[in-house]
């Protein structure tokens, strides 16, 4: 949102400068980042497709999550909770017509066979990416005021009513016109700033988290999550955190007008939308 | 064909849409992995995790340890459980009163150590967090002498870089095999395990000896070791990448991630 911008108030059907080239790159970036960030940690699990709380976890140990065939069946057991998942988890069969015993289908994952040396290849290389282009993101959106201006939250956008109202708006799928839809409103807001330091940071902090040589240099990292096991349990919340963004991002945009959606974080240039009677 | 007929309309189904563009994205990724060029690019990665490790923990780092009460109640055995040969398991029988461990390659003084010599050395005890490749960790307890107490009395050579674990449990008719660099090999947990959780070592986790080198990744910790070798290069061993699975898989020889 450029200053020129906030001079003159621009008009519904007017098209106006909306996200600069930093955000542009970060995101097409990020498509692919996480894309394969995902896909390829989903075959890592596929090694071990149980998830405990604590420092170790193994076989012999109580898994609180588990994807896995019982005789011909995929199921997914969480706690006490067991859903069966055939053809999806567990049990599925691939491109070829055979059954496969995995706990995500190759369709979902990087490589699409079983490979857990390749896969942890594209995770950990890939990581330096994701890594290292939030760092540089959140460093320059911090130079060039994108995080005070259009991240940050006001008192007043925290008030409980606000919040309520902006939830009732969205409820109703109506969203900002003219002007008011060059700035994010308080729920987006809410959802990027928890991204950008919620999610991320925390996705890659347990990862790092899970590296022995990491645990011999920064012992407090592990220990801060109660352990290694507590660590991987996180670091698969918070991927399934991020798939929950990405749908929701997506239905949003489909909502809001798909096409001036993607050319604004392409080209940068946003059409507003017009006011009822404009 | 069941008289079906071969050609029907494409329905472009969302279903079909979504599970055909990540067939594409799919093909291509499977194709990206098999291409030698973007797989170099990948593995290149690798020195980059083990020079930004050793540059945050510098070389001495202790991998964190635990007491007695953190432990596994039951640690998983994996990767080979026993060895077939028939002189191995002699030395079972033996309790390997009759073995010994062959520390050769690029030292002054080759050694034969019994088992009974690597228990009379200053022993380490150490309760550490085993960590799998897969995504587990076990958490048990060791002991035995440290790998640069060997190393030290074989006076390993100037010339030499790296270590090598000879071990008796096969893949085929591959022995298995691992390698560390002196870093590795000279730091303070680094030991040859011969008890394991106050027992003496089992064959499932690797008797008589395993290696414990705390700060990487499962399959670097060699079980059932008969020969440590001092090497200048990784070259000439066996497919040159060091170690069985970086062979084999192109797993990391660095796994310290």
């Amino acid at each position: 949102m450029s200053e020129a911008a906030e001079a003159v108030e621009p008009k519904g059907g007017e098209l106006v400068r909306r996200h600069r080239l930093s955000t542009r790159i970060w995101h097409w970036v990020n498509l692919v980042t996480l894309t394969v960030m995902l896909m390829s940690g989903l075959m890592i699990f596929n090694a071990h497709p149980r998830l405990y709380w604590g420092q170790y976890g193994a076989n012999p140990d109580k898994a609180w999550l588990e994807i896995g065939a019982i005789g011909d069946a995929g199921a997914l057991r969480i706690g006490p909770v067991t859903i069966p998942t055939t053809g999806l988890l567990g049990i599925y069969t691939d491109g070829n017509g055979e059954v496969q015993q995995h706990a995500f289908p190759g369709w979902a994952t990087i490589p699409s066979g079983y490979d857990l040396a390749s896969a942890r290849l594209w995770h950990l290389a890939f990581a330096w990416l994701l890594g290292f282009g939030l760092l540089a993101y959140l460093l320059w959106s911090l130079i060039n005021g994108h995080l005070r201006r259009d991240i940050h939250i006001t008192s007043r956008e925290w008030r409980p009513s606000h919040v309520w109202h902006d939830v009732k708006e969205h409820a109703r799928l109506r969203f900002p016109k003219g002007a008011a839809a060059l700035k994010y409103n308080v729920l987006q807001k809410l959802a990027y700033a928890g991204v950008l330091f919620g999610l991320l940071p925390l996705i890659i902090a347990t990862g790092l988290a899970m590296s022995p040589a990491m645990d011999a240099a920064w012992p407090w990292l592990t220990a801060i999550w109660g352990g290694r096991q507590s660590a991987r349990s996180i670091h698969f919340l918070c991927a399934f955190g991020l798939v929950a963004f990405v749908i929701v991002h997506l239905v949003m945009v489909v909502l809001a007008g798909p096409i001036n959606e993607v050319r604004s974080m392409i080209t940068g240039w946003y059409r507003l939308p017009k006011d009822r009677g404009e | 064909m069941n008289g079906a007929p071969i050609f029907t309309r494409p329905k472009f189904t969302r279903r079909g849409l979504l599970v055909g563009g990540s067939g594409l994205l799919l093909g291509g990724c499977d194709k990206l992995n098999e291409s030698p060029g973007f797989r170099s690019l990948l593995i290149g990665s690798e020195r980059l995790h083990q020079r930004s490790q050793r540059l945050i923990g510098g070389h001495e780092p202790l991998a964190t340890e635990f007491t007695e009460r953190d432990m596994s109640p039951e640690f998983r055995a994996n990767g080979s459980r026993n060895v077939a040969d028939i002189g191995y398991q002699q030395h079972v029988l033996d309790k390997f009163a009759n073995w010994s461990l062959i520390v050769d390659g690029l030292v002054r003084r080759p050694l034969a150590l019994p088992l009974a010599a690597l228990q009379a050395l200053p022993q380490r005890e150490q309760i550490t967090r085993h960590d799998c490749v897969e995504g587990w960790s076990a958490i048990g307890k060791w002991q035995g002498p440290q790998l640069s107490m060997l190393l030290d009395r074989a006076e390993i050579l100037p010339s030499a870089h790296y270590i090598v674990f000879h071990c008796a449990d096969r893949f085929g008719t591959t022995p298995y095999y691992e390698s560390i660099d002196l870093i590795d090999a000279f730091h303070p947990q680094t030991i040859l395990a011969w008890r394991m959780n106050g027992q003496p070592l089992p064959v499932a986790h690797g008797a008589p000896i395993r290696l414990r080198v705390e700060r990487q990744l499962g399959y670097k910790h060699a079980k059932y070791v008969m020969r440590i070798e001092a090497r200048a290069s990784l070259a000439g061993l066996y497919g040159g990448k060091g170690g069985y699975w970086e062979d084999v898989g192109d797993y990391a020889w660095y796994a310290g991630i």
